[in-house]
């Protein structure tokens, strides 16, 4: 008999120890998986409500991509864990907790303003970061990177001109994008901020120093805000942190329910 | 049962057989002229196919990989592996020259090299002049870098007015 409800899942109140993998790749993979997937859904809420035709197929284009770059990561990180997990166990059988995207990419979409700034915070902190993965020691992630950030330029090219669009708009289009800043700045800092872990790597050498991303995300970010005409936030960008550690808003859990709904109700299921 | 065709494999006969495999998509193509099949290697009776995707989301890729496998055993050959190659990242530059003309007959403007957004701080850079491939007017304007696919961008003609898909350089 088929179950219509998603099985009720336990409660877990703390992270779960992390892996004892033998790669210290793994975690770090699987962050970078999981910041894709989550973007890639939050994005792909919007098919079939974007302001145009043309924007919502540009939406679900990114949607797409990110997608596409989530499974690179994803099966990488499988191999990596070498436990017989799969790509799908990966990003479906794993609870808030155990998720490791930084809090910005699981905030709501709100309206298009606020997707737009999401996806230029998130944007301009991903290209930077492809383009130095691009040149890391590690062939396979450099490979993931390679790919993805042909990609990625676009992602930041559209989200770049619609953040000037907005901004340098109408008196409305300009009050959305502000407000949208105001809400989601306070996001930024955590991808640019180590965690420990991401510390240990980053002194093997295994993960790109962020220090040295920020001077060419600060650049651009000056120079879009400038052409937007919108003064650069004075506020702390790193004021709300956690969802690389595991401690996430309220907000991942609903998604991840809707997400991984087939998986939980009819478990093994296969197309 | 062993067909002929599976114990002495040729090489030259495996590429034939994938020429007629088309894309998905875009089915004038066939995935040599889309420069997305890296090598075919034999090893006794154990086909070799490499793939490279063209962007990493492209729902096509499982289908090609299907249908690869399904035409080759069509011919006898069964102990088949499709190996995905994502390094070297695919290019447009790939794309063979009857592919960009079988685009166009098509109606769908072939990728022009050296036009890949390249530079991010270039924003509301001067849009790539791609020729209407309907009524072949150079009066063209972009409408979305996003198209139908991932490897499109939308575009319209402004002296026929028709708008089509323009197959993005990616390089």
């Amino acid at each position: 008999m088929p179950r219509f409800m998603p099985a009720p899942q336990p409660e877990v109140s703390v992270a779960p120890t992390p892996s004892v993998a033998a790669n210290p790749l793994f975690p770090f993979v699987l962050q970078l998986a999981d910041t894709s997937l989550i973007l890639a859904h939050r994005l792909s809420e919007w098919c079939g409500h974007g302001p145009i035709l043309e924007q919502d197929l540009a939406l679900a284009n990114i949607a797409l991509d990110l997608l596409g770059e989530a499974r690179s990561y994803y099966q990488y990180a499988a191999e990596l864990e070498g436990k017989g997990r799969t790509e799908d166990d990966l990003a479906y059988l794993r609870s808030a907790v155990e998720y490791r995207n930084p809090l910005l990419v699981e905030q709501p979409n709100g309206d298009f303003a606020h997707t737009i700034v999401r996806q230029f915070l998130f944007d301009n902190f991903h290209y930077e970061l492809l383009k130095a993965l691009k040149n890391g020691p590690d062939a396979q992630l450099a490979a993931i990177a390679e790919k993805s950030m042909k990609e990625a330029t676009y992602h930041l090219k559209w989200s770049s001109e619609w953040m000037i669009r907005l901004g340098d708009g109408t008196p409305e289009s300009r009050q959305r994008l502000d407000k949208a800043l105001a809400v989601l700045w306070r996001y930024a800092g955590e991808l640019t901020t180590p965690t420990p872990a991401e510390t240990n790597l980053q002194e093997l050498g295994l993960v790109p120093d962020y220090a040295a991303l920020l001077p060419a995300m600060q650049a651009h970010l000056a120079h879009v805000l400038a052409e937007a005409t919108v003064p650069m936030p004075t506020t702390p960008a790193f004021a709300q942190q956690g969802g690389k550690q595991g401690r996430h808003s309220e907000h991942l859990g609903y998604l991840l329910t809707e997400l991984q709904y087939m998986q939980r109700t009819y478990p093994g299921l296969t197309w | 049962m062993v067909t002929a065709a599976a114990t002495a494999p040729a090489e030259a006969r495996i590429w034939q057989l994938l020429e007629e495999v088309s894309d998905p998509e875009v089915p004038v193509l066939s995935i040599l002229d889309l420069g997305i099949v890296r090598g075919v290697a034999i090893d006794g009776e154990q086909i070799t196919v490499t793939i490279t995707p063209t962007y990493s989301g492209c729902p096509a890729m499982n289908t090609i990989a299907t249908d690869i496998r399904l035409r080759l055993l069509a011919e006898g050959y069964t102990k088949l592996v499709i190996k995905n190659q994502i390094s070297p990242a695919w290019t447009t530059d790939w794309m063979s020259p009857a592919g960009r003309d079988k685009l166009e007959a098509y109606g769908i403007a072939p990728p022009i090299d050296g036009t890949a957004t390249g530079h991010v701080l270039n924003l509301f850079d001067k849009e790539t002049a791609v020729r209407c491939p309907l009524c072949k007017s150079a009066h063209t304007h972009l409408v979305s870098q996003f198209g139908s696919t991932a490897c499109k961008a939308l575009y319209q003609c402004d002296d026929c007015r028709e708008p089509f898909d323009y197959f993005k350089c990616h390089s």
